[in-house]
């Protein structure tokens, strides 16, 4: 049998097959769909329509509803939505439900998913939200869906696939301390570009990705799509296996593995880690790469840390690291991703004070989690740019108008280079704070 | 919308990397595309989020309605460069492309979530072209489709080009969408 990539494993074994080509069309069953506010009451529409109003879905412990989007607004559609949601979980009787205003409410779904132990090796999990690809950290396959598609698993719990070909990147070295995740991640856009991996899997491996924790391997996976990339994938380790086993209260089994020796790569890409610099992608588009050192002194209105590839408790920690008794010179909003972050704020300590101690202190504006002003929303939204400002920002995306007014420009960066950056009021490298 | 083989209108041209948020900006996500009134709204609000200069090329600066308040456009066609469709996995996207009138977008190649839902869901054509045709065809130019043939017609100027064959998804935009589909080859109950 010829030699197979881990997202070609993965599917196989899900198509019941002993192994597949990329390019062929197959039907995989799915372990796990995900749905959230704004997607959620058109899918269950689609569902409807098409299985019946009375109809069930196929296995209600596998379908996980989390609203995250448009919650702390006094938008009346945006709440109406929240109540669809609430309607069908009671219909249909689904226990994995994290409702707003319960104490079950979460926030970001594709932080809130490993957390609450819905991501383990091996599986297929889909989801109606392209950043869906972050759960492929867990040596999963993990890929964005629309409604039609979501409606079409929620009745079925299968869907057809085409195999992507798997692109490799190979990150040899540890990461120096002035260097995230995301500084790796968007280099590897600027090199292959906002299409340059479309209809195709990433595979992220070497050791320098082994040595990332966790949620900076998620942060990896995240941005996936931000190369037009089908899912991103890292083999599953003793960090992942030890991850989700804390995680997942049932205990449900999975399978660990890795691409065989020999498989079949389209393109490799090798990065020393070490000599790669910070990186912003520059207004408006993730692959519009520019080094720090090379655009510092950029003026900047607003500083934004947050969302599913920013808001997780190592990007506090490396924010807090910079901000820490000092002054930010512009507006700089802070937005944990989920509930659990934000709790984790008020415990954790650097110095002797907490995290939302120092964000706090040092003049942030401290938001509920949520995906806030990552993708705009409603006008009431925290942090959302109403005007024709300039923001850096930890989120994943600067296309026009992704964070609210069109002519907005959103630098997208490290948490490190815009904690720096917020210090300053302007693009700043962060190994003028960090060595 | 059951596919028709030839579809014939004015262009509206646009650029590369057109995401799903200027296709359809993340504050109207709101409307519930399930709920028929809320559906015809999205053709409203379709492409929004397109930078005034960046709307209705060459040129650019053309309103893609005619009316601030008008549901439907005047175009039928979407001509665009690469990567049309990159970004969320919002079905808003095809779907207020449907709702404002679009029948097909004639592009240099997709993103797979806004292709994947173009064609599932029935909405629009997602045709392909090996010509960069964002720089050829004009904003405002009669266009005719042939799907059949695998051809597009500039009426306006006597052009003509040729499309790539759109393969395995045809079944599925004739059957009007993947339920449809699924139906006719007995894998859902009919």
């Amino acid at each position: 049998m010829a030699a197979q990539t881990l997202t070609e494993k993965i599917l196989a074994r899900h198509a019941g097959k002993s192994s597949v080509e990329p390019g062929e069309n197959i039907w995989v069953d799915v372990d796990i769909l995900m749905t959230h506010d704004v997607c959620g009451p058109g899918t269950i529409g689609v569902f409807h329509q098409n299985f019946g109003r009375d109809a069930k879905v196929w296995a209600k412990d596998k379908v996980v509803i989390i609203p995250d989007h448009y919650i702390f607004t006094a938008d009346k559609m945006a709440n109406r939505n929240v109540d669809v949601l609430r309607t069908f979980v009671k219909e249909q009787g689904l226990p994995h439900f994290y409702d707003v205003g319960s104490e079950r409410y979460k926030g970001v779904c594709h932080i809130a998913l490993p957390e609450e132990g819905h991501t383990r090796p091996g599986e297929i999990l889909l989801g109606t939200d392209s950043h869906t690809c972050t759960a492929g950290a867990f040596g999963e396959f993990a890929t964005g869906i629309g409604n039609t598609d979501a409606g079409f698993v929620m009745g079925t719990g299968k869907t057809w696939l085409k195999v992507p070909p798997t692109l490799r990147f190979v990150f040899n070295g540890d990461l120096p301390p002035y260097l995230m995740a995301k500084d790796l991640i968007l280099a590897v856009i600027g090199d292959i570009g906002c299409d340059g991996a479309t209809y195709q899997a990433m595979e992220f491996d070497g050791d320098g990705v082994y040595a990332l924790n966790i949620e900076e391997r998620m942060t990896l996976c995240n941005m996936a799509i931000e190369a037009g990339g089908k899912n991103g994938i890292i083999a599953a380790d003793q960090k992942t296996i030890d991850f989700v086993k804390s995680r997942d209260k049932a205990g449900k089994p999975f399978v660990v593995e890795k691409s065989d020796a020999g498989a079949r790569f389209a393109r490799e890409f090798v990065y020393d880690v070490k000599t790669l610099r910070p990186v912003v992608a520059k207004p408006h588009s993730p692959d519009n790469r520019a080094y720090v050192d090379e655009c510092k002194g950029t003026k900047l209105d607003r500083a934004y840390i947050g969302s599913c590839t920013g808001g997780k408790m190592t990007d506090f920690r490396a924010a807090a690291k910079i901000l820490a008794g000092k002054e930010v010179k512009i507006d700089t909003f802070v937005v944990p991703a989920t509930t659990e972050v934000a709790r984790n704020l008020k415990t954790e300590k650097l110095g002797g004070k907490t995290l939302e101690e120092i964000f706090l202190n040092a003049g942030a504006k401290i938001g509920e989690a949520s995906c806030a002003a990552c993708l705009g929303g409603p006008s009431d939204t925290f942090g959302r740019l109403n005007q024709a400002i300039r923001c850096i920002s930890t989120t994943n995306r600067n296309f026009p108008g992704r964070m609210g007014h069109k002519q907005a420009e959103v630098f997208l960066a490290s948490p490190l280079t815009v904690a720096a950056s917020a210090l300053t009021g302007q693009i700043t490298d962060p190994r003028e704070y960090v060595s | 919308m059951k596919l028709e083989k030839i579809i014939q209108g004015k262009a509206y041209v646009l650029g590369d990397n057109i995401d799903t948020d200027q296709i359809i900006p993340a504050e109207y996500l709101t409307l519930n595309p399930a709920i028929p009134e809320e559906y015809r709204q999205f053709g409203r609000h379709a492409l929004a989020g397109v930078p005034a200069a960046q709307g209705g090329l060459p040129k650019g600066h053309v309103p893609f309605h005619k009316g601030p308040t008008d549901l439907v456009s005047d175009f039928q066609i979407i001509v665009a460069g690469r990567n049309f469709g990159c970004g969320s996995s919002r079905e808003h996207a095809p779907i207020a492309l449907d709702a404002a009138g679009i029948k097909a977008v004639v592009a240099e190649f997709y993103a797979r979530i806004f292709y994947r839902n173009s064609v599932n869901g029935g909405y629009i054509v997602p045709a392909e072209t090996a010509e960069r045709l964002c720089e050829k065809v004009c904003t405002g130019d009669e266009l005719r489709l042939n799907l059949d043939a695998c051809t597009m017609e500039n009426l306006t100027t006597g052009e003509k080009y040729s499309l790539r064959p759109l393969g395995e998804v045809v079944p599925i935009l004739e059957a009007g969408g993947v339920f449809p589909y699924a139906r006719s080859k007995g894998m859902l109950p009919a």
